[in-house]
């Protein structure tokens, strides 16, 4: 691999230290605070369950994120992870809370404006909707399983020994459920922004095991955070665990689990897919806080003791904190972006260049858009998304939904089918029956991605998309991804 | 049900060593309850001297599990948040045997002369006394294991050390309104309230059981 490639990757690694640093001792602060686990077992048990989280399920939350804004070139993503990672650093230092989910969803957005790109509202506005979900919902939980497991313990009578034991092996299995959580919820925010251009290639551990790019990237986010935890943590777990949150084990215990819980509500695309395949209503896939799904829970104890121990200033940090972190994180990574291109001569980004071409607007007729009204600008290119739907805007107006078929039906992507191309791997993966239809295609060019897919699914049905329902979402989400596949793979270089 | 081997074996194996030394107070109580009735009716004797070794050896029985059960509390930093009252408590306890055996030589050793008429005062008051001590070790296996009993048994506890302590006053009244030589008033006093002051420790013991068990339900 390239050393610039390792260096462009430093950023993150930074960040997946300083989540492991400070958000391992929401997992086990409480239990090594109060001394019921040795840090030792806690900082092993966490590494070790941070990775599999990681690696298993972190790619659900990363979509989203990826959804946001696809960060197109290494020099960006080194610059988001490194705008990311300098707030988190700057706000800790100011003892002001802060959230790395919070910052990395600002230095992405400042990426967008930087290279032109349109920020996709509807996820944005998903994604802020989790993060005040995200506490709410671990207080919801959190009371209502602190009554029970008081309930519970009242009626079992252990033994203050077996208590004690039976206790302190519930945290170490909360604080590994917690871990793993933490691992597929936030490796997202880590190494989120380097999964377009991740410099690593599938392999195969004999014969049984295929190990995705994107996987072993996540790895090493979340060895990154493993180190993190064993090098910084154990002073933020003492301080979390003796003077912040001075509650009983068992209490520390309900915490842990609501906290656990909410991370992976918010990450599990097993999940979704189960609740999506029996069509009631998906829970998305968004990288939330760990600190606040912690205080939330807290919050949710507190308040079945009638709430007057909480500190309601605390929340209003939290509520600031909302606004103020991904706002420093875009400014940060916005100006150095600036610096990245003209001081360093990096690429920041690839363009992404858009044109209405008279096939477009075909289609833009069979969409039922007003292709008359865009003519003006027939065979026009435009050098970023945000040029060309101000050119839009300026020769019509159109309702959000019909801009973004626009703007999805001019994005450039110039590709060009050769089924030699294709791995062994992924041939398997896309089936004998996609993989002729590629063959057949064998040889053509296409201006736009929709081309490539509607040239397949006429090929094939088995290309097809399905109409977009909750029961048919997972469906349709594994197609998108074998149809990135195709556009990644047979890309033309220019 | 299968059983699972290792995982808390030890925390049994401590489980059980603090039910042995809970178990040492109350044999140590029968033993002296007999050992100074056998003193009233029989005065220093071959028994009485058994009775005096038996309570010996219990107690340096209950010294090595209390200090087993200590340094296993703090070898394997077990109950961090609730350790120091554990450790106060087994100690305070302990002092109930030690307090027991230290009666027994003075028995041995002063050879007291208890006139009849107050043989049923001193074994009454040893009867009330030891019902608090018993009292209060299942108060303290309560603590360990039904949080919730504590109460019954703590007051059960202050019921007796209050029976004791008229039974005592109304003894040593009776002592010094009688012919006796003064020196005798004084040495039968003294082993009224020697006596006594187990019925006042348990009591102690009760107190702090039920600040512990506060901390412990919050």
């Amino acid at each position: 691999m390239d050393v610039v490639v390792l260096l462009f990757l430093t950023s993150g690694l930074f960040l997946g230290w300083s989540l492991g640093a400070n958000d391992a001792a929401n997992v086990f602060g409480t239990a090594v605070g109060t001394r019921m686990v040795s840090f030792a077992t806690a900082a092993t048990v966490c590494t070790i369950f941070v990775i599999l989280g990681a690696v298993i399920s972190g790619a659900g939350a990363a979509q989203t994120l990826g959804k946001l804004g696809s960060i197109n070139a290494l020099g960006g993503s080194f610059m988001a992870a490194l705008a990311a990672a300098l707030t988190v650093y700057g706000m800790t230092r100011l003892g002001l809370p802060v959230s790395t989910s919070q910052s990395i969803v600002g230095a992405i957005v400042g990426w967008n404006l930087f290279s032109g790109t349109i920020t996709d509202t509807g996820t944005l506005l998903k994604i802020l909707a989790t993060w005040v979900a995200c506490p709410v919902l671990a207080a919801a939980i959190a009371a209502p399983l602190y009554r029970l497991t008081r309930l519970v313990l009242g009626r079992a009578n252990f033994h203050l020994l077996r208590l004690d034991a039976y206790t302190r092996a519930a945290l170490i299995f909360a604080g590994a459920f917690g871990a793993y959580s933490l691992g597929a919820n936030n490796i997202a925010n880590v190494m989120g922004v380097f999964v377009p251009v991740s410099p690593f290639t599938e392999f195969e551990v004999a014969n049984l095991l295929t190990v995705t790019s994107v996987q072993q990237l996540f790895l090493v986010g979340a060895i990154a955070i493993g180190v993190g935890v064993f090098t910084y943590s154990k002073k933020v777990m003492l301080t979390v665990g003796g003077s912040l949150l001075p509650m009983s084990p068992v209490a520390a215990w309900v915490v842990v689990i609501a906290h656990s819980i909410v991370l992976f509500l918010f990450a599990s695309e097993g999940l979704e897919n189960l609740l999506a395949r029996n069509g009631l209503p998906t829970i998305p896939l968004v990288p939330v806080s760990s600190s606040q799904a912690v205080v939330g829970a807290v919050v949710g104890i507190g308040l079945l003791h009638g709430g007057k121990n909480i500190r309601w200033n605390v929340l209003g940090n939290i509520g600031a904190g909302w606004i103020a972190t991904p706002l420093l994180s875009a400014l940060v990574c916005f100006v150095g972006l600036f610096f990245l291109q003209n001081v360093f001569n990096q690429q920041a980004y690839s363009e992404v260049r858009y044109a209405l071409s008279s096939t477009v607007l075909e289609k833009a007729v069979v969409l039922g858009l007003p292709a008359e009204d865009l003519r003006d600008i027939e065979d026009r290119e435009f050098k970023s998304a945000v040029a060309f739907r101000s050119k839009l805007r300026e020769l019509t107006e159109l309702p959000d939904f019909q801009e973004k078929q626009v703007l999805k039906y001019s994005e450039i992507a110039r590709i060009k089918i050769d089924p030699g191309k294709l791995t062994a791997k992924d041939r398997k993966w896309l089936g004998p029956e996609r993989v002729k239809a590629v063959e057949r295609l064998s040889g053509k060019s296409f201006v736009y991605k929709w081309q490539v897919a509607e040239a397949l699914a006429r090929e094939s049905s088995q290309w097809s998309l399905l109409e977009e329902t909750t029961v048919n979402k997972v469906y349709n989400k594994r197609m998108t991804e074998r149809l990135s596949l195709i556009y990644r793979t047979f890309a033309e270089v220019r | 049900m299968a059983k699972s081997p290792g995982l808390f074996m030890k925390t049994r194996f401590l489980e059980n060593q603090i039910d042995e030394f809970l178990d040492c107070i109350n044999e140590a109580s029968l033993i002296f309850q007999h050992a100074v009735k056998i003193y009233l009716e029989d005065g220093y004797s071959e028994d009485f001297e058994a009775s005096t070794n038996q309570v010996n050896a219990v107690e340096t029985n209950g010294d090595k599990l209390r200090r087993n059960i200590e340094a296993q509390l703090y070898e394997q930093t077990l109950i961090p948040d609730l350790r120091g009252d554990v450790l106060k408590l087994l100690e305070d306890l302990d002092n109930l045997i030690n307090i027991m055996q230290a009666n027994c030589y003075r028995f041995a050793i002063e050879k007291p002369e208890i006139p009849t008429e107050y043989h049923k005062g001193f074994f009454r008051l040893t009867e009330t006394v030891i019902s608090s001590v018993d009292s209060v070790v299942m108060a303290a296996r309560a603590f360990f294991r039904n949080i919730e009993a504590v109460r019954d048994h703590n007051s059960k506890v202050l019921f007796y050390e209050t029976e004791a302590d008229k039974i005592s006053t109304k003894l040593k009244i009776q002592i010094f309104s009688s012919d006796l030589p003064k020196v005798e008033k004084v040495h039968l006093r003294y082993f009224t309230e020697r006596i006594d002051e187990l019925a006042n420790e348990a009591e102690d013991i009760a107190d702090s059981l039920a600040i512990h068990t506060i901390k412990r339900s919050v």
